[in-house]
């Protein structure tokens, strides 16, 4: 692992039925300090299983999971911060707020077991929710909330912990086109603030396109990384031909068929 | 069926108390029911005066609710601590299975020879016979509680590092149960003054031993006094019960 990775998988395959049959195999995926990684494929592929990988929710049958924290040199860092963040921290589909928490107490809940003190965990999460721009609904039970703000108050529950890795399981899929868009601009702007590096698993291929520096298509069965690409601020106007040129060529390794863009399609599109 | 306003419903709930109360009453005036049987209501009044004059309704209050209070408290912690339990893990589930189900359907009378044997005439035994019928009643709502915890609340714990036993006890499987493991303590609350009856029929002091002193000295009058005052401390308990209940449950819609 390189001393800028933040995680690392190394050749990690996972079987739920003992090496029978494999769910993902042979994935190699090192996640950079700063970059906002795309995890794109097709629905059920894995890509949320991969996410539980990195996250330790899952472990892999073949293969190893390094995380920073784990190295020499994210050790040292760890010691310096002994028990005030997390390594990681979970953004769900479902947003998954406990009910019986309200909006304050469901963002603190990751803070809770760290060596802070009480104030210091109430300041932190404040601060999380303002960055969401959710301060105001403190008080608020989640249910009182759209699906919009329960999206808002999940991503600020992983933020307070000041993860190293902020993983985001889909976490937008479910809402309406507008909120969507919205909340895409605002993880943008919240990414440009913490530089956290984000592993942010989507279907949406301009979604991915929009949001990440680096895209990684997983497809097959069992699943494996089948193409990458870097995304530069040339691609992310939806109406260029760059963009379109990556939208296509995303579309192929999602379809498992060869690369399209190689050197020489590059050179055609006149880029 | 049609809706009615809160009020509405009182005042015929009041209405139908009255005529419950006043047929009884016109039934034994007129001679339908037999005065020995069956006492007026208005000879209740008179009954219960003289029980508070000498004492014996304050005395047999306070006996009963010393029993009830204990007897709920042991058979709702140990009944909801072990459904807890059975519920989080399958090894404890599995070795009681059998267990729970040999000694689930006996009923809490029957403890009534073993409770005389283990803890004699007093409190303890008729404690002992309250907490058992109150133990099962929490000891299954815990139980289901706890199997219908969405386990995508434990992910979520595991994800912020409340992965082990007792940051999922405390942070979800409590908090999560709480509705379920409530509904088992309100029923409780109702069987635990039923089994008082029960629990002080061989003769422990309290509301029960009173009624059946009073039975067999066909002092009807006085059993139905005692009857009368059982429902209300019930509906005293449930009611107070009520709002512990809103208050801890304040997160539910």
């Amino acid at each position: 692992m390189s001393d800028d990775a933040v995680a690392c998988l190394d050749d990690v395959g996972l079987s739920h039925d003992g090496g029978q049959s494999f769910i993902l195999r042979n994935v190699s995926l090192s996640l950079q300090k700063g970059e906002f990684v795309a995890l794109l494929g097709p629905s059920g592929v894995g890509k949320s299983t991969l996410l539980r990988v990195f996250m330790g929710l899952s472990n892999p049958t073949e293969g190893t999971v390094t995380q920073a924290s784990e190295s020499a040199a994210g050790a040292k860092a760890g010691q310096r911060e002994a028990g005030k963040r997390r390594a990681q921290a979970m953004v769900f589909q479902d947003a998954r707020l406990m009910p019986w928490r309200s909006v304050l107490r469901n963002v603190m809940f990751g803070l809770e077991g760290l060596a802070l003190s009480r104030q210091e965990k109430h300041d932190r999460a404040m601060a999380a929710l303002r960055l969401v721009g959710l301060e105001e609904a403190a008080d608020r039970w989640p249910r009182r909330l759209s699906g919009g703000q329960r999206q808002r108050v999940g991503v600020a529950r992983a933020l307070t912990v000041d993860p190293d890795l902020l993983l985001m399981d889909e976490p937008f899929g479910a809402l309406d086109p507008i909120t969507r868009s919205s909340l895409q601009d605002e993880l943008l702007k919240i990414w440009q603030q913490t530089h956290k590096t984000v592993l942010f698993v989507t279907h949406d291929i301009e979604e991915a396109l929009k949001l990440a520096t680096r895209i990684v298509v997983l497809a097959g069965a069992p699943a494996g990384i089948t193409g990458e690409l870097l995304v530069g601020e040339g691609q992310k106007d939806p109406q260029s031909p760059a963009f379109k040129m990556y939208a296509t060529r995303l579309r192929a390794m999602i379809a498992g068929e060869p690369d399209p863009g190689g050197a020489a399609y590059w050179h055609s599109a006149e880029i | 069926m049609q809706t009615l306003t809160k009020r509405t419903r009182l005042l015929l709930s009041a209405v139908g108390l009255v005529i419950f109360f006043g047929a009884w009453e016109a039934s034994v005036q007129s001679g339908l029911l037999p005065s020995g049987m069956v006492p007026a209501p208005s000879s209740l009044w008179q009954a219960w005066r003289d029980e508070v004059h000498g004492g014996f309704w304050q005395q047999s209050i306070l006996d009963s609710l010393s029993h009830y209070c204990l007897g709920l408290l042991v058979g709702s912690v140990l009944g909801a601590l072990l459904g807890l339990l059975c519920g989080m893990v399958a090894v404890v589930d599995g070795l009681l299975e059998g267990v729970v189900r040999l000694l689930r359907p006996v009923p809490g009378l029957a403890w009534v020879p073993f409770a005389i044997l283990w803890f004699g005439l007093n409190t303890a035994g008729a404690t002992f016979v309250i907490a058992i019928s109150v133990f099962w009643i929490n000891f299954y709502a815990a139980y289901a509680a706890v199997r219908g915890v969405d386990p995508e609340f434990y992910e979520l714990a595991a994800a912020f590092g409340h992965g082990g036993f007792w940051g999922r006890l405390f942070k979800v499987v409590l908090p999560a149960s709480a509705p379920g493991l409530m509904a088992g303590l309100r029923t409780g609350l109702g069987q635990g003054w039923m089994s008082v009856v029960a629990a002080e029929l061989f003769g422990v002091p309290g509301i029960g031993a009173r009624m059946m002193q009073a039975s067999s000295l066909l002092a009807t009058d006085v059993v139905v006094v005692y009857m009368l005052t059982m429902a209300l401390l019930y509906a005293l308990t449930d009611f107070l019960f009520g709002f512990v209940r809103t208050y801890i449950l304040r997160w539910q819609p």
